[in-house]
């Protein structure tokens, strides 16, 4: 093997156990912090700051029971989970966290991460379908409609950032915020798909899939154990994804001060918005499943297309001028 | 006292003065006896005929009286019927009586009358096996369809010994199953529509949304509600069966568990009724520490509400910030009663202790405390804008429907109607504190919220007056009746020592006669009827709770809205399954 092959195997694995490493970290962060912001202690015992927890969680998972109830169709019952863990992995796949950092750079990066995302609602659809649980169906319905609705937002909110940068590859997308973040130009987009981001990953205020209040646990009430475990890595991961997006499309990536490295400058730009992320789920309450919808599609569809056509009028403007 | 009397003219005048024997109650209600075949008319007579018409049928119940010791002209030998009804025009309760003849009597139902008959109804049907000709749904409704007998009968067992080890075996637990299956055509529901197939959801009775064992089963077309069935009694424990077997004293703590977070104000409800039927004036001083812990009380239990309420819409942080402050409240319970959620400290007569050295500066500091908080809850939850749009125009009712349905407290006070008995009808020294009723109109659940936050407020207030004209005097009235009994001069002669012994052992007599309190608990109007035979424990309590009322309306309620809205009516709602099954 040359030495291309095994640095690029090594920036693969690397991106993978990364990930599987700080997904379950997320789980002790967001309890942490969202003890914080209660007036409360959160998970203090095990390990010094209670880090352990996040052992203790993971054995707990594994060990448990794995049971499929006899009423579930079972293969699409084991299947569902594995969708969503796969797809937001695979769309890591296309994210530069820095200069020569990036598993696979495809001239259509962001195209690839909307297919990957798209794909990832089969997870819940086939999950609440197949669990054969009425909460779970409801569950589920919500969140096809959700996650599709929000998808054509999301989507459109983008088509700003790659008008401007002239490619999908989302290496040249934050080589083009070298001197100008596109969080400026385009802060319409910006937001849209931040809404559109939280959305596609199901939290708190937009967890009507799931929806504790009302549908106990939703598409997924009838999952324990590992496949739990699952839905459970792939939402974190998925929190992870969108707040990588965020600062590759939007924050300029890998580009800050150089007193630090471009990678320090990726994590320190994603955390930042994993924070926001939790203190979101901390302080806001549920909007209504047709609300939610309402607002997508007579606020969020009219301002994104109108970001569009703005943007693409300004740059005709300038070409021609 | 004025105008209760014109009722009875009036209901001579109507139907002729020998159709009605008029009973003097210890209470001083309006206590009348009338033959059965009048019973339907004189209720439409007095729900929709005279100028102050008794628009609340404020409760329905029955007395096995087999077993009570009779004064000679008592009419009633073997089951009496009782209605209470409530003017809000004459501020009066009214009493009528019906005497009931048979091993299981048969009355026409009055569910066309009022709506709200139809439970109490159902559980008189489930409590005494007297039936209701003419009811559209009779069944039991707090016991399981499977229970032999019917509890507040003289003869069913009163206590678990009486009846035999309990054992489940799987075919018992089969049937015991089977028998909670929803059907849907029992209940006269349709499968599917036109164009749709219905689904039927359970909520409950395991449910996080529920806060308790209660059970709804949901008609779904979609995410809508076409109609809802309650099922409830899950968490029934025979409180009024209880009660006579305990001593007039012991019966207290039971009233703890009624509205579990109520507290002493559960307590006060119940020996409102006692202290009554004993004819004990409370000190003025005891009447003040009562008012003061009711209304920490119903801070304590209107935070609990506000956090559940917010996490109910999907809000996870309030509710932590909200138990803190209870917490708070708590530690002052603890330094005056020792207890938490069930104090147990009120006793006939007074409280059981005078309030401890330094409670007023625990006092002082809520009352500093507590106004930021409230006002940082305001920003928080009621102005938050998802929040609004959960609640406005949620599971709206007018006031007319309100009373048709017997809901009292914050949610009668939310479609417009200043009723608040602790104004209207003062008890244990509330006219002498100055507080105001809020109120709003749109009688939807963003209003219920806002009535009962401005409520806190209110509490405070009182709380804040009693902090500082405590008066000086005694916590227990100089009375021979009162609990723990007077000691005094136990040791100096014979026959005192020997009474003391008795009413420590065997608990006080309370004289022969009945009594009802009603108090404006935390939920509502919350009312004991204590009927004496002169014993020592009582002949019959009956309790009459809100939220038992409250519940009743939901299916009217909650057509037409989403399972994300009902969950946003039980919240605003304000019940604990303990205060609807008893």
């Amino acid at each position: 093997m040359d030495d291309a092959t095994i640095s690029h195997l090594l920036i693969t694995f690397g991106v993978l156990a990364g990930l599987l490493l700080v997904a379950p970290g997320l789980i002790w962060l967001e309890r942490r912090l969202l003890a914080l912001w209660q007036d409360r202690y959160g998970p203090n015992r095990a390990g010094p700051f209670g880090l352990l927890v996040v052992l203790a969680d993971t054995l707990k998972l594994f060990f448990k029971e794995d049971w499929i109830p006899p009423f579930a169709d079972k293969k699409v019952f084991v299947l569902a989970p594995a969708i969503v863990v796969i797809t937001v992995l695979l769309s890591f796949v296309v994210i530069p966290f820095a200069p020569g950092i990036i598993v696979a750079d495809m001239n259509i990066g962001l195209l690839f991460f909307l297919a990957m995302s798209s794909m990832g609602a089969y997870s819940i659809i086939l999950g609440g379908w197949s669990s054969n649980n009425k909460y779970a169906l409801l569950g589920s319905m919500r969140g096809a409609a959700q996650l599709i609705s929000y998808e054509v937002f999301m989507g459109l909110s983008l088509m700003g950032v790659v008008l401007m940068t002239g490619s999908f590859s989302l290496i040249d997308i934050v080589e083009a915020q070298r001197y100008q973040w596109f969080i400026v130009p385009q802060f319409l987009g910006f937001v849209i798909f931040l809404i559109a981001g939280i959305a596609e990953t199901h939290r708190l205020p937009f967890d009507i899939p799931e929806a504790e209040s009302e549908l106990i646990a939703g598409f997924h009430s009838e999952y324990s154990g590992m496949k739990f475990g699952l839905f459970f890595v792939g939402e974190y991961i998925g929190i992870m994804l969108i707040s990588s997006m965020v600062t590759v499309l939007f924050l300029g990536g890998w580009y800050g001060p150089s007193f630090l490295p471009p990678l320090a400058w990726f994590i320190i730009k994603m955390f930042g918005f994993i924070f926001f992320f939790i203190l979101l789920r901390a302080s806001l309450p549920r909007p209504r499943y047709d609300q939610l919808m309402e607002f997508g599609w007579k606020i969020l569809l009219p301002l994104s297309l109108l970001n569009l056509v703005v943007t693409g009028g300004i740059i005709l403007w300038m070409n021609t001028h | 006292m004025k105008t209760t009397t014109n009722t009875t003219e009036l209901l001579q005048l109507k139907f002729g003065e020998d159709t009605f024997t008029k009973q003097d109650a210890r209470d001083k209600v309006t206590t009348l006896w009338l033959p059965l075949v009048k019973l339907r008319e004189v209720l439409a007579y007095l729900k929709h005929d005279i100028d102050q018409p008794y628009a609340l049928l404020f409760d329905i119940t029955a007395i096995d009286e087999r077993t009570r010791k009779f004064s000679p002209d008592y009419p009633s030998k073997n089951f009496t019927l009782v209605y209470c009804l409530f003017s809000f025009e004459q501020n009066a309760f009214l009493r009528l009586k019906v005497a009931l003849h048979g091993e299981f009597p048969t009355v026409p139902s009055i569910t066309k009358l009022w709506a709200n008959a139809n439970w109490y109804e159902r559980e008189v049907f489930d409590m005494f096996g007297i039936r209701f000709d003419g009811h559209p749904f009779l069944r039991r409704l707090l016991m399981p369809e499977t229970w032999k007998g019917n509890p507040l009968r003289k003869e069913h067992p009163a206590r678990a010994t009486e009846m035999g080890p309990f054992r489940l075996f799987p075919e018992k637990e089969e049937i015991e199953q089977s028998n909670l299956q929803f059907n849907p055509e029992a209940w006269g529901m349709a499968s599917q529509s036109e164009d749709s197939d219905f689904m039927f959801l359970n909520i409950g009775p395991q449910h996080p949304g529920t806060h308790g064992v209660l059970r709804i089963v949901l008609q779904l077309d979609g995410e809508d509600i076409v109609d809802a069935v309650p099922d409830i009694g899950f968490h029934h424990r025979g409180a009024e069966k209880m009660a006579e077997r305990q001593s007039w004293h012991t019966y207290i703590p039971y009233t703890d568990r009624v509205d579990y977070l109520g507290g002493v104000n559960n307590n006060l409800a119940y020996l409102l009724a006692v202290e009554e039927l004993a004819g004990i004036q409370i000190p003025e001083r005891a009447q003040v520490i009562r008012v003061m812990m009711c209304e920490l009380f119903r801070i304590a239990s209107h935070l609990v509400w506000y956090g559940t309420f917010a996490q109910d819409v999907g809000q996870l942080s309030p509710v932590f910030y909200m138990f803190t402050d209870r917490e708070k409240i708590f530690d002052i319970v603890e330094a005056v009663c020792g207890g938490r959620m069930h104090p147990n400290w009120f006793r006939i007569g007074g409280v059981a202790q005078d309030l401890p050295i330094g409670w007023d500066k625990l006092v002082k500091e809520f009352i500093d405390y507590f106004p930021k908080r409230l006002k940082e809850y305001d920003d928080m939850v009621m102005r938050n804008s998802i929040f609004k749009s959960r609640t406005i125009g949620i599971g709206i009712f007018t006031k007319e429907e309100a009373i048709e349905w017997g809901v009292t407290g914050a949610g009668l006070r939310a479609c417009g109607m200043a009723w608040d008995f602790r104004k209207e009808r003062p008890y244990s020294g509330y006219e002498k504190f100055n507080f105001d009723v809020p109120v709003a109109h749109n009688g939807d659940c963003y209003d219920r919220a806002k009535v009962r936050v401005e409520e806190m407020r209110q509490s405070l207030r009182i709380i804040e007056q009693c902090w500082k004209h405590m008066p000086a005097g005694d916590y227990k009235a100089d009375h021979a009746l009162t609990t723990p009994p007077v000691k005094k001069h136990t040791m100096k002669d014979i026959e005192t020592l020997i009474t003391h012994f008795l009413g420590v052992s065997w608990g006080p007599v309370i004289p022969a006669g009945e009594a009802m309190s009603c108090i404006e608990a935390t939920k509502g109007a919350n009312s004991y009827y204590a009927i004496s035979d002169g014993n020592t424990s009582p002949y019959r309590v009956r309790l009459r709770t809100p939220s038992f009322a409250h519940m009743q309306m939901i299916p009217y309620i909650s057509k037409g809205y989403t399972v994300a809205d009902l969950l946003s009516i039980l919240g605003a709602m304000d019940y604990v399954l303990a205060d609807i099954d008893r």
